[in-house]
């Protein structure tokens, strides 16, 4: 039973960062219905900006908050320069460029900071009133920031009054630019956002991954298949989603199909999802205009 | 009266330097056609080897095409069938002894089968939704191909090794020489096939799906029809592609058909023209050759140089290389006429 | 100097060209009508104004040109749509949908326009907390017209704010309309498809038909205009 309840938390932790990966992406997904593909490599290149700073001898939460802000600028930056000039393009041209972005975070990474593996730390130490228990305090701690993001994000749309106008336009651009709120600085307001959400994504998985170019491939994957089963324009669904698909791959992991074939849990829950339900278990449903 | 006729403004010139337009045509083939059989008895072994992989590829992009640029159907994904149609090669060859060249239709018409059985389910999926499922199945290919159940066949995380062929009958080519000219008589019929497919009622078909697919219904169109037999065909070119390049390759394993496989026919799809036959040549020369060119510079530097010109030809070109090509042309041709 | 001049407006979808050189003038204080029937133009005449489509002419407001701006800042220099449809923000409290009004205000009179709304439709504050998308039709348009007030406008844009509606609610809107003129001084465009109610709220008309004006005066004048009584008013 010890080693199920461990599993089940393991599952619990990274379910977590999947959580958090898929808020990411149902931020942009609900201010531009498109699913940023690139949302996995953005968050591995945020990590390694932070693994250069803590490198470079800055403790490790200085190197986190200016890892986040540093973030939120370029979110800034490929919404208002990159994708801006294509806003109106169809939704292949706009795949294809987001697969680009996918292309070039990867190997700008591989050129920058090699593909050799490296460590990444943990901010929570491992000798902690925990130890002996069958999960890492780093996993708890993971369980802990996702949370924390979730709520602070919660805040930040429900209360805060830049929050209200960024949930209007998500909504109703139209509406949004008829009582004189600029759109497109929401737009952007919420790519940076998503890019900080994620680059915490990135700092939570790399102490148990390892850090190499190449990490959040599978990452990137089991959130897509938690925000999809969360429904993808909803963010509590997103985090359920986030971390029944963490619990789940773990279990499955360990009980039925075995490590290996992980992510073809992953694939199996994408393809079900769309398939049978496309709303997920808590979106709305997707109404096609003829 | 004698006189030139009067060509009224606007017109297209009839004939450049001479020869019409049919004339110029049959020439580029001939042209064409002598340097694609000329080639390796200029080239030594292993370019010889590079642009047989090309051939391959850009059977492989032409599948790609078929799905996503004639018929509006978004796959990121196309590297789950190329692997599909290598391993049926690889495992045919190497537990029951099938000639190479036997197992090419063969890996077509399974990986044909794997697409429709794909198409079918795919059908619900619009645009994005579909591209997320491909995407999903690209980054799943090696580990569904590393499963330890198949392992007897697949030869699991290592793989199979293939003997390369020697030419038949005792003709004097070498190995690499051989399996060009091979692989260059079934791009050629490939080709043909895709042009036979597209050109008529079918390719019109397809586009009017891509288009407006509700439109499309209405006009009594079998949309289900030809999108899941878009999926088939276009797994069955790509299938072949795979077992193709297998043989050349002499190596199927796990981790050659990663998920940038599946990017790599997408970039070549995009650089050579979306909706376009020929364009697939250039796009999988362009995934060929720059790896070799920029490889130089840093493991990492092709990928970004694909990530870059994708990104730039979406802005600039969105039909590829061979739409400015034919763009230039048509601007040629009517420059031509305005200055008589 | 007009709160509004609109000379020689174009204004096309795509291709199609749909205003072919409207003028015309509103002065501060007025309520002014535009008359068509459907597709004459009248709500593109409006989006026109507001920046929503691709225009050519020239449009003042207090005397400084907008044609070319964003909607964002036309709608900042104190113009506040109402839209066809209302475009209310269904997902979101009727507070929410008028503090989203208040936006880009930066003075301190927003919790008394907040009383001020309240005043003119108590309907609103019983239902502050209620998702928008929930409200009639009637409330969704006093809400929709709330929010532009929220913006403390010298000139409202109205798009058929009676379409849909019970006559009983949409005299109600009406009177309080004429209220907001009055007592708060804020001018009005009424674009409306029901002419007699037009006519009766506002002081001048412009007759759309197909793009450009035919007709214009005093709604006094149009009223005893032959053609427009056949046409429009029935009698």
């Amino acid at each position: 039973m010890d080693a199920f309840i461990q599993q089940v938390l393991s599952g619990l932790a990274n379910g977590g960062v999947y959580a958090i990966l898929a808020l990411a992406l149902v931020v942009i997904y609900r201010a531009t219905p498109l699913v940023n593909f690139a949302q996995g490599e953005m968050a591995m290149f945020s990590t390694y900006m932070a693994w250069s700073m803590i490198h470079a001898g800055l403790p490790y939460w200085v190197a986190f908050g200016i890892t986040l802000i540093g973030s939120f600028a370029i979110g800034v930056f490929i919404q208002q320069v990159i994708l801006w000039p294509v806003r109106d393009a169809p939704i292949l041209t706009l795949i294809i460029v987001f697969i680009g972005l996918l292309v070039i975070f990867n190997s700008l990474a591989g050129w920058i900071f090699s593909y050799t593996i490296k460590t990444f730390p943990s901010p929570f130490p491992s000798d902690a009133l925990f130890s002996g228990q069958p999960v890492s305090t780093h996993d708890l701690g993971s369980i802990g920031v996702t949370l924390a993001v979730v709520s602070l994000v919660y805040v930040f749309f429900r209360y805060t009054r830049v929050g209200l106008a960024m949930r209007a336009c998500a909504e109703n651009p139209d509406s949004t630019r008829l009582v004189g709120i600029r759109v497109g600085w929401m737009l952007a307001l919420g790519w940076g956002l998503a890019a900080a959400i994620g680059a915490v994504a990135g700092m939570m998985i790399a102490p148990v991954v390892f850090l190499e170019p190449n990490m959040m491939g599978g990452v990137l994957l089991y959130s897509f298949a938690g925000a999809l089963l969360g429904g993808i324009d909803n963010p509590w669904g997103a985090i359920v989603g986030g971390f029944i698909v963490g619990v789940l791959e773990n279990v499955a992991g360990a009980y039925i199909v075995g490590t290996e074939l992980k992510l073809t849990v992953a694939l199996v829950v994408i393809v079900g999802v769309l398939i049978v339900r496309p709303a997920g278990l808590f979106g709305r449903p997707i109404v096609t205009r003829v | 009266m004698t006189g030139n006729m009067e060509v009224p403004a606007g017109r297209m010139r009839s004939t450049v330097l001479g020869l019409s337009r049919k004339q110029w045509r049959w020439l580029g083939l001939l042209g064409l056609v002598t340097v694609a059989v000329g080639l390796p008895f200029v080239m030594e072994g292993y370019r010889t080897f590079q642009f047989t992989l090309t051939l391959a590829y850009a059977i492989a992009v032409l599948g790609l095409n078929i799905l996503t640029g004639y018929n509006g159907q978004i796959s990121l994904g196309h590297g789950a069938f190329y692997a599909v149609g290598a391993y049926t090669s690889a495992i045919l060859m190497n537990l029951w002894g099938v000639p190479y060249w036997a197992t090419v239709p063969v890996a077509g018409a399974i990986s044909l089968a794997a697409g429709f059985l794909f198409g079918m389910p795919a059908l619900r999926l619009q645009g994005l939704y579909l591209a997320l499922a491909t995407f999903a199945l690209a980054v799943a290919t090696p580990q569904l191909l590393k499963l330890h159940a198949l392992e007897q066949w697949t030869g699991g995380s290592q793989g199979i090794v293939i003997i390369k062929p020697d030419a038949p009958f005792g003709l004097p080519l070498t190995q690499d020489q051989w399996l060009y000219f091979f692989t260059l008589a079934i791009t050629v019929v490939m080709f043909v096939v895709a042009r036979n497919l597209l050109r008529g009622r079918t390719g019109r078909a397809l586009l009017a799906i891509r288009d407006h697919e509700l439109a499309a219904q209405v006009m009594g169109i079998n949309t289900a029809l030809y999108k899941s037999g878009a999926f088939g065909v276009s797994a069955m070119f790509t299938g072949v592609a795979g077992a193709l390049g297998a043989i050349a390759v002499q190596f199927v394993a796990p981790d050659s058909f990663n998920f940038f496989l599946s990017i790599a026919f997408l970039v070549a799809m995009i650089v050579g023209g979306l909706a376009t036959i020929s364009g697939a040549i250039f796009g999988a020369l362009f995934i060929v050759f720059v790896p070799n060119l920029a490889g130089n510079i840093s493991q990492a530097a092709p990928w970004a140089i694909y990530g870059v010109f994708v990104i730039l030809f979406m802005y600039l070109m969105p039909y590829g290389l061979l739409g400015l090509l034919r763009r230039l042309v048509t601007r040629f041709r009517t420059v031509a006429s305005g200055a008589d | 100097m007009a709160l509004l001049e609109v000379s020689d407006l174009h204004a096309a979808y795509g291709p199609t060209t749909v205003l072919h050189g409207v003028s015309f003038t509103i002065d501060e204080g007025q309520i002014t009508t535009i008359l068509g029937a459907n597709g004459a133009g009248k709500t593109t005449t409006l989006r026109a104004i507001c920046g929503l489509l691709r225009t050519s002419g020239d449009v003042r407001f207090q005397g400084e040109r907008i044609t070319g701006k964003s909607t964002e800042d036309i709608v900042r220099m104190g113009m506040g749509h109402v839209p066809e449809g209302r475009g209310t923000f269904f997902h979101l409290t009727v507070e929410e949908n008028l503090r989203l009004g208040a936006y880009t205000r930066r003075d301190k009179g927003v919790d008394a326009d907040f009383e001020r709304v309240y005043q003119y439709f108590p309907q609103l504050q019983e239902r502050k907390h209620q998702q928008a998308g929930t409200l009639s039709g009637g409330e969704q348009q006093m809400l929709a017209i709330s929010r532009a007030l929220m913006m403390r406008p010298k000139l409202m844009l109205l798009d058929e704010p009676s379409f849909g509606l019970a006559p009983l609610i949409v005299q109600d809107i009406f009177r309080i309309m004429r209220e907001i003129n009055e007592r708060d001084g804020v001018s009005m465009l009424l674009v409306e498809q029901n002419a007699s109610l037009a006519l009766n709220l506002a002081s001048h008309a412009y007759l759309l038909e197909t793009g450009s004006v035919v007709i214009s005066g005093s709604t006094d004048e149009i009223r005893q205009n032959e053609s427009v009584r056949k046409s429009y008013l029935g009698y």
